[in-house]
């Protein structure tokens, strides 16, 4: 019985492991991506780069980066409503990034501007 | 000695990788416009009711400058007909008098159009809803997206305590700058544009817009009025171009690592 129990431990800790082996691998592998868009995005191509990071939150949907670059990938294509959902999530998984705070603050100016034409 | 000093150039990378978790990039956030004027190849800025001060023909003046900043910076094409006197195709007849009124004549001699009192402007504003009217100067136009409205511009004043800057020395001569709270008469105007995007094929309004902007001056100062007329009406012309074309606003987000 004992034996059993011993096996079932280890069982749990080789899964959780291989959990977390697996984790690393999509972070490293969504850090690529979110590289990747930086030098898309700082060559003024947009669209690789909003294709990068939503490929980077697929595989890490834990990476407030990710989410944080896709927002602004989507305010620069006038997608409001993707950029605060993204930004939302974004704040969510690091709600003491100051940056993620500054850039929802700006998006929201724009945003409400967008809003009260609409209303109109 | 060796161990200590790659020790401190590792710790170095890794500060210096830790700090670059950002990079600012600039964004350029597009705006739709209000409306969607592309079924219309024409833009027709036909005449405004104009209210207020005498001084300036808010009719004519808003007529050209519309369609001069339309084509320059809306890029649109404007038909470049008559300006409406819409004054007189919108006065009010009186109900008793109606079958024998005469033809409506708000046009002074010097063929100005005759401003409307403030208080008088909204039975001339009925003319918007006037679907038919609308349809027929559609017609005459080959169908445009028609712009009019209402322009309200009167004199105001007001007087206060407001900040001022003032330059003042020390015992050693120093310069500096301190804010002064003075009392002041101040005069100037209130700019109060209303238009109206009809579409020329139907008659029917397509949106409405107002905006208020005012501008004071010191008392003392003289400001002839068209100038405070443009300098108004360049506050506001942004937000109305935005109706008909997109506009961008450039500014930088942070993009995080």
């Amino acid at each position: 019985m004992p034996a059993l129990k011993k096996l079932i431990a280890l069982a749990v800790v080789g899964v959780a492991i291989s959990a977390t082996l697996a984790q690393a691998a999509d972070r490293k592998a969504a850090v690529e991506q979110v590289s990747f868009g930086i030098d898309a995005a700082k060559a003024g191509l947009w669209r690789e780069a909003t294709y990068r990071w939503e490929r980077a939150v697929e595989l890490d949907p834990s990476y407030a980066a990710a989410f944080n670059n896709l927002a602004i990938a989507y305010e620069q294509a006038g997608q409001f409503e993707k950029a605060k959902q993204a930004y939302q999530k974004a704040a969510e998984l690091d709600p003491k990034n100051t940056y993620i705070k500054q850039n929802i603050d700006l998006f929201k100016e724009i945003n409400d501007r967008a809003n009260r034409q609409n209303a109109r | 000695m060796r161990t200590a000093r790659t020790l401190a150039s590792a710790a170095l990378a890794l500060a210096a990788s830790g700090c670059l978790t950002f990079v600012e990039v600039p964004v350029e956030t597009p705006i739709r416009p209000k409306i969607d004027a592309s079924p219309f190849s024409r833009v027709y800025v036909a005449g405004f009711l104009p209210s207020g001060s005498e001084d300036v023909d808010t009719n004519l003046e808003t007529v050209r400058l519309l369609r001069s900043q339309l084509k320059n910076k809306g890029g649109m094409r404007i038909i470049e007909a008559d300006v409406l006197p819409l004054a007189d195709a919108a006065k009010p007849v009186p109900a008793e008098s109606a079958p024998a009124a005469p033809p409506a004549a708000a046009q002074s001699d010097s063929g100005k159009t005759d401003t409307i009192a403030e208080a008088e402007l909204p039975p001339y504003e009925k003319i918007f809803e006037n679907k038919d009217y609308w349809k027929k100067v559609g017609e005459e136009f080959g169908s445009p997206l028609i712009i009019t409205g209402s322009v309200v511009f009167v004199p105001h004043q007001r007087s206060g305590y407001v900040q001022k800057e003032q330059e003042v020395y020390d015992s050693f001569g120093r310069r500096s700058v301190v804010p002064v709270r003075t009392y002041m008469d101040r005069k100037g105007y209130i700019l109060r544009p209303k238009f109206v995007f009809i579409d020329g094929r139907t008659g029917e309004t397509l949106y409405t817009e107002t905006f208020r902007e005012e501008i004071l001056y010191n008392a003392e100062q003289s400001t002839p009025a068209l100038s405070s007329y443009f300098e108004l009406m360049d506050r506001l012309l942004p937000s109305f171009l935005s109706t008909l074309s997109s506009q961008t606003i450039r500014g930088s987000r942070f993009l995080l690592k």
